[in-house]
């Protein structure tokens, strides 16, 4: 059994980067994220790793595609104004097929917005991150631990599927301590046959690549792009539930507000209400599954989130206008208390949508 | 008895290029592909193409390539290079990817001394979307976007990169050359081939300019567009080695 370690949330996030095998960071300053940088700056040199502090977020990006397109594990971490500017090379990298990590440390917004922990990336996260037909696999954690074993699994599934995937945290998760058990260390074998590390002469040339001037062409590579996506869909969608199986009110909410809805269900509980939680872990895909299967029997879905109202779209698209969805949300780097929602939940028990 | 001069280098693909007639992009290839050859490298080079003319340098050259976004092929290139530092990596970017849009990236690809050969373009215009205004456009040149010839009180004044990149500590070649005619094409591929000795040799950022012709959106036949390479574009953009470690160690 491995020992258990107090960690800060974005410290975490670098020493489970590496023991997931990654050797490559690419980043630039920005708060919340600023300890992922700072650790890896320290202990990538002790380990034969590479840290490199970039011009900007838009160089860091496109770094990170070349070592990518490369075929090492890479990642960079930023926060919100930072994944603006990344957007079009995280496109160029979903049009090339090529895997890395990215961190999202959220803060609110918009524009430079503020330092305090948001939620509201999520339509950016999950829709539109940048131009073109393309999705990335987008994870939420809740605890410092899941934090940790996500970004495992999320240097995996890239792989797998040759894809960008994203873990979007924020600066509360970031910031805390918790308890951790780090996973053994990985060494990934050196096996992407599909990189542009030189063909030694063994094969022909590799070209990493988002270019097809042919309309033809470049439809059908997106067509078979979205049928990964799909099996994607039926594959990797990935939810937490509490207390929902005989839940009248379910809630939904990620990250940092699940938290604090978690603490809402056990008080409303404690008054008799049959309050539930459904915590989406992939946000990308949506884990529709695991809301439809709560449909006839929940009276009312309320999505918590720390932003204005973006996931709630996608719960209405999952509820199918068969039972209310309503909304509750702080935003401007404001968390929402467990008071305050569980407000909320008396409220719609009591049949106020 | 027919003799042969000179086959087409191993690492040039033996496939059509899309380059319009007199345009100096196939005389560069072919001097890179020599280098490449010569070198005996090409097993382990990765060429950055980026956007522009040249984008579809990737499917010409017999290496391993990467396209870049516009203006990121040096940002790109550190990843490949930094990723697999055994590589020899070079971009081939145009005066609009690399001065214009890409001129943060490259100045600090530049200063970080980053292991690259940069091999740059310069044809003082926008070739793939048409003829627009570059940042090497000449004071009253006509383009799509100058129509009334360059006005730098408006538009700035064109930059001369190796100029500028001589004074960057991290630089260890800065070469401006031309391909107009034999003597040029010999001195040129002479430059490219110290850059990518350079790199092997660990010396740093090494960026060859080429001075260059686009006949099709400069509107004058080949042989005339070399004659206006030479009247007016060798006059702000000199030839000659603007900085050169090895000879600083000598």
């Amino acid at each position: 059994m491995a020992e258990k370690v107090l960690m800060k949330g974005n410290e975490a996030i670098a020493e489970a980067a590496i023991a997931a095998g990654c050797r490559h960071f690419f980043g630039y300053p920005i708060t919340p994220q600023t300890e992922v940088a700072a650790y890896m700056s320290k202990r990538m040199p002790k380990i034969g790793g590479v840290y490199l502090q970039a011009e900007s977020e838009v160089a860091s990006i496109n770094m990170v595609l070349g070592a990518g397109a490369a075929g090492v594990r890479v990642m960079t971490s930023t926060s919100s104004p930072g994944i603006s500017l990344m957007s079009e090379g995280i496109s160029y990298i979903a049009g090339s097929d090529v895997p890395c990590l990215i961190v999202n440390v959220e803060r609110g917004g918009p524009g430079l917005g503020g330092i305090q922990p948001s939620q509201s990336d999520y339509f950016q996260a999950t829709k539109a991150t940048g131009h073109g037909d393309f999705h990335m696999l987008v994870f939420a954690p809740s605890t410092v631990q899941e934090t940790v074993d996500l970004i495992s699994d999320a240097f995996d599934l890239g792989d797998k599927y040759r894809m960008p995937t994203m873990i979007l945290s924020d600066g509360l998760l970031g910031q805390m301590m918790e308890p951790v058990v780090l996973p053994e260390p990985k060494d990934p074998t050196d096996t992407k046959e599909w990189a542009a590390k030189g063909h030694q002469n063994k094969r022909g040339h590799n070209v990493v690549n988002s270019l097809y001037i042919e309309p033809t062409v470049l439809e059908k590579l997106n067509f078979e792009r979205f049928e990964k996506y799909e099996k994607i869909k039926e594959t990797e969608q990935r939810a937490e539930e509490y207390l929902a199986d005989d839940a009248d009110v379910i809630i939904v909410a990620f990250g940092a507000s699940s938290r604090v809805a978690h603490s809402a269900v056990d008080m409303a509980r404690k008054q008799g209400i049959k309050a539930g939680l459904i915590r989406p872990v992939t946000l990308w895909p949506f884990p529709e599954k695991f809301i439809k299967k709560h449909v006839d029997h929940a009276k009312v879905f309320l999505s918590v989130e720390m932003n204005m109202g973006q996931m709630v779209e996608d719960v209405k698209l999952t509820v199918e206008n068969k039972k209310p969805v309503c909304f509750f949300g702080r935003t401007g780097g404001m968390v929402p208390t467990p008071k305050e929602v569980l407000e909320q939940i008396i409220k719609l028990n009591g049949g106020d949508y | 008895m027919s003799k042969v001069m000179g086959e087409r280098p191993k690492a040039l693909l033996d496939v059509p290029l899309h380059y319009c007639p007199g345009c100096t992009h196939g005389i560069v290839h072919r001097l890179v592909a020599e280098v490449i050859d010569e070198l005996g490298i090409e097993g382990k080079t990765v060429g950055v193409a980026s956007v522009g003319c040249s984008v579809f340098t990737y499917n010409y050259f017999g290496c391993d390539m990467v396209q870049a976004p516009h203006g990121r092929a040096p940002a790109v290139a550190t990843g490949v290079k930094r990723a697999r530092p055994d590589n020899v990596v070079f971009t081939y970017q145009g005066d609009g990817d690399l001065a214009a849009i890409g001129m943060g990236e490259t100045v600090h690809a530049a200063a970080r001394g980053e292991n690259i050969v940069a091999i740059f373009i310069n044809n003082a215009i926008y070739g793939m979307t048409g003829g627009q205004m570059a940042p090497t456009t000449l004071p009253g040149q006509v383009t799509q976007t100058t129509p009334y010839g360059r006005d730098t009180k408006v538009a700035g004044n064109p930059i001369r990169v190796c100029e500028l990149l001589s004074s960057v500590k991290g630089v260890a070649l800065a070469e401006r050359v031309t391909v107009d005619c034999m003597k040029n094409v010999k001195a040129a591929k002479k430059a490219i081939k110290k850059a990518f000795e350079y790199q092997m040799a660990g010396k740093g950022y090494c960026i060859i300019e080429v001075v260059s012709t686009c006949p099709t959106n400069w509107g004058m036949s080949p042989g005339d567009a070399l004659q206006w390479l030479r009247d007016n574009m060798l006059p702000y953009y000199p030839l000659g080695v603007y900085k050169d470690v090895g000879e600083e160690e000598q």
